[in-house]
């Protein structure tokens, strides 16, 4: 679970562009959202892509988003349990 | 229509350069890529607005026009006039490209959403809190006599108090940035021979 989470925190750096934040910035249950990282709605959008495209999750239930979406660790909680690759 | 309106300052990008009022003022290193020069010259502003990193390559360049060309200005009542010849066609061959293999779509949103050129706009307004005219038009060449009328008929009709106009092209590591302010105070006679002299440095 730590390495997933570790993978994720990258990716998600990655992915929204998050100039200027490490892994290391990133506290497994720092929101993503409002005055965490703040993400924003398209940032959002581009979590559901990376499940998709990274871990075979398609999430077609957009309530599922906000308590997935909470932070990584709740991210790395879904993905450990519902990933098909 | 008739109004006495002035070109009061200006700003070319273009080459890893930076010139505000012909002098230089930011310089990255030659043949550097759009991406690099861009971030640096961000940097090089001190400004903390994230959203910068987010940004299409189109839309930083106006971005960062903007940013140098406005700084010290007043922005109560500036409206936004842009032309460019490729439209968001940088971005649109980028989102093609995630859609072309129909085994392995995953188009990204963060794209998608600047495939409209006037999105640079917006990108604009919302960093310094406008609320005011703002068009985009794509033209072959810089149409520096409907631009002049346009910016005209915003001041003469009250639409606006001053205008930031100009070019703004980027396709594929090609990119040109031409942008002035048009105030109803100044020095320099906003007409087509001065616009187009602009072009000419």
């Amino acid at each position: 679970m730590a390495e997933l989470k570790e993978e994720l925190k990258g990716k998600i750096i990655e992915v929204l562009n998050l100039e200027d934040v490490a892994v290391e910035d990133i506290q497994d249950d720092d929101a993503l959202f409002g005055d965490g990282l703040g993400l924003d709605s398209i940032d959002a959008l581009e979590l559901i892509v990376l499940m998709d495209k990274e871990y075979g999750i398609k999430l077609s239930d957009p309530k599922q988003g906000k308590s997935i979406f909470q932070s990584v660790q709740t991210m790395a909680d879904y993905i450990a349990a519902n990933r098909t690759k | 229509m008739h109004t006495t309106s002035f070109i009061t300052k200006i700003v070319h990008l273009h080459d890893a350069s930076i010139k505000v009022g012909g002098q230089v003022v930011y310089e990255g290193e030659k043949d550097e890529p759009f991406a690099i020069f861009a971030k640096q010259a961000f940097k090089y502003l001190e400004v903390d607005y994230p959203k910068f990193y987010k940004m299409d390559a189109l839309s930083k360049m106006a971005f960062l026009g903007a940013e140098y060309i406005l700084q010290s200005e007043e922005k109560e009542g500036l409206a936004l006039v842009l032309a460019n010849r490729s439209g968001s066609l940088d971005t649109d061959v980028r989102h093609q490209q995630s859609i072309q293999d129909t085994a392995n779509i995953f188009p990204s949103p963060a794209t998608f959403v600047y495939t409209l050129s006037n999105i640079c706009l917006g990108e604009i307004s919302i960093r310094h809190q406008l609320q005011t005219e703002n068009a985009f038009f794509v033209f072959e060449e810089y149409p520096a006599d409907f631009m002049q009328k346009y910016a005209d008929y915003l001041l003469v009709s009250a639409k606006a108090k001053r205008v930031l106009c100009g070019w703004v092209e980027y396709f594929q590591e090609k990119y040109r940035a031409v942008l002035y302010l048009v105030d109803q105070n100044g020095q320099k006679p906003h007409t087509t021979e001065n616009i187009n002299e602009l072009f000419e440095s």
